[in-house]
């Protein structure tokens, strides 16, 4: 199937799913975050998409202006097509609802994503750090993440970039 | 040994318990098994039949409560940091510390924007001796393992500090 067929069929189901935006590359769909769970369980389940593969959960920060994104990478072995999901969120507030419990990788992909980026995945079960301690401070791949001083006791030296190594 | 030399058979040597302590400790100190990072990879090699640690006296131990050396090989994240702080204050007196390689030393490739990266694991534990290397070939540590024996040896555990 190729990427518009994709977008119609979801689009037939759930009309206002599919966000039209034209900086995506063809082989990416954004999806309105409030349906996504309704949306990706029809992709997994429908016999045309059958995404039975997920295949990775990022996270993407572009910069201070722009948003958080989610991105999700879905694969069909059975039709072997491939389509990249795109979420955008609110920068203060970025949560999304969890497909955990569709793509049961997706629990861990997800709490990866929480860890860096601090994207809420609303009804995920265990939706803890999986890389940073518990207690750690900040999401580190956030373009505005300033490094903690301090970590129990253990004093982070601060280097600046423009003093360099000299 | 002045007056006692050479009053014995050719097979007594007659030496301070001082000293016969610090040839038992340095020549058998074995290390705690404890790999962090790539560097870890050289530490097996070098413990492996090739460069055989154990023609020095040292074998790994998995336990902190056997060990007597810490060889710290790789990079020390902050979540590490804790528990290496934590296992070194479980292994038992004479304890030593090797940081091995530049991570260990001083945060590495992450000096500048590693986040995660303990900058030098002498931050947490008082290290011995610093084998520089990115990994630092068996070469190296070895030459870092003769190093700490020799301080080992010129320690006088039973000699009473005067104040």
């Amino acid at each position: 199937m190729i990427l518009a067929e994709i977008k119609s069929t979801i689009l037939d189901q759930y009309p206002g799913s599919v966000i039209e935006n034209e900086d995506l590359l063809n082989h990416q769909i954004e999806i309105e975050g409030s349906q996504w769970l309704k949306v990706a369980t029809f992709m997994k389940e429908n016999p045309n998409l059958s995404f039975d593969q997920l295949e990775c959960i990022t996270g993407i920060d572009t910069g201070d202006e722009g948003s958080l994104q989610s991105r999700y990478n879905l694969h069909s072995m059975e039709h072997r097509h491939k389509v990249e999901i795109v979420i955008n969120h609110d920068r203060k507030n970025p949560k999304v609802p969890s497909i955990e419990q569709v793509w049961r990788i997706g629990d861990w992909f997800e709490r990866e994503t929480y860890d860096m980026f601090g994207i809420t995945y609303e009804g995920h079960r265990d939706l803890r750090r999986i890389l940073c301690p518990d207690d750690w401070e900040g999401w580190p791949l956030r373009k505005d993440y300033e490094g903690q001083e301090s970590y129990h006791g253990i004093v982070v030296p601060k280097i600046k970039e423009e003093e360099g190594w000299e | 040994m002045g007056v006692l030399e050479n009053k014995f058979q050719d097979n007594v040597i007659v030496a301070s318990l001082d000293k016969i302590l610090g040839w038992a400790r340095s020549t058998s100190p074995w290390y705690f098994q404890f790999g962090l990072a790539c560097c870890a990879i050289e530490m097996m090699a070098s413990a492996a039949s090739r460069h055989d640690l154990e023609r020095i006296g040292m074998m790994p131990r998995s336990s902190p409560r056997q060990a007597d050396v810490m060889i710290v090989a790789g990079t020390v994240t902050m979540k590490m940091a804790l528990r290496v702080k934590k296992l070194y204050e479980q292994m038992a007196d004479p304890k030593y510390v090797i940081s091995m390689g530049s991570c260990a030393t001083s945060g590495g490739p992450y000096w500048q924007h590693g986040y995660h990266v303990l900058k030098g694991v002498d931050l947490v534990v008082p290290v011995d001796v610093y084998v520089p290397g990115c990994p630092p070939r068996p070469e190296a540590l070895i030459e870092g393992l003769l190093k700490l024996q020799e301080k080992i040896q010129t320690e006088r555990p039973l000699t009473r500090k005067t104040a």
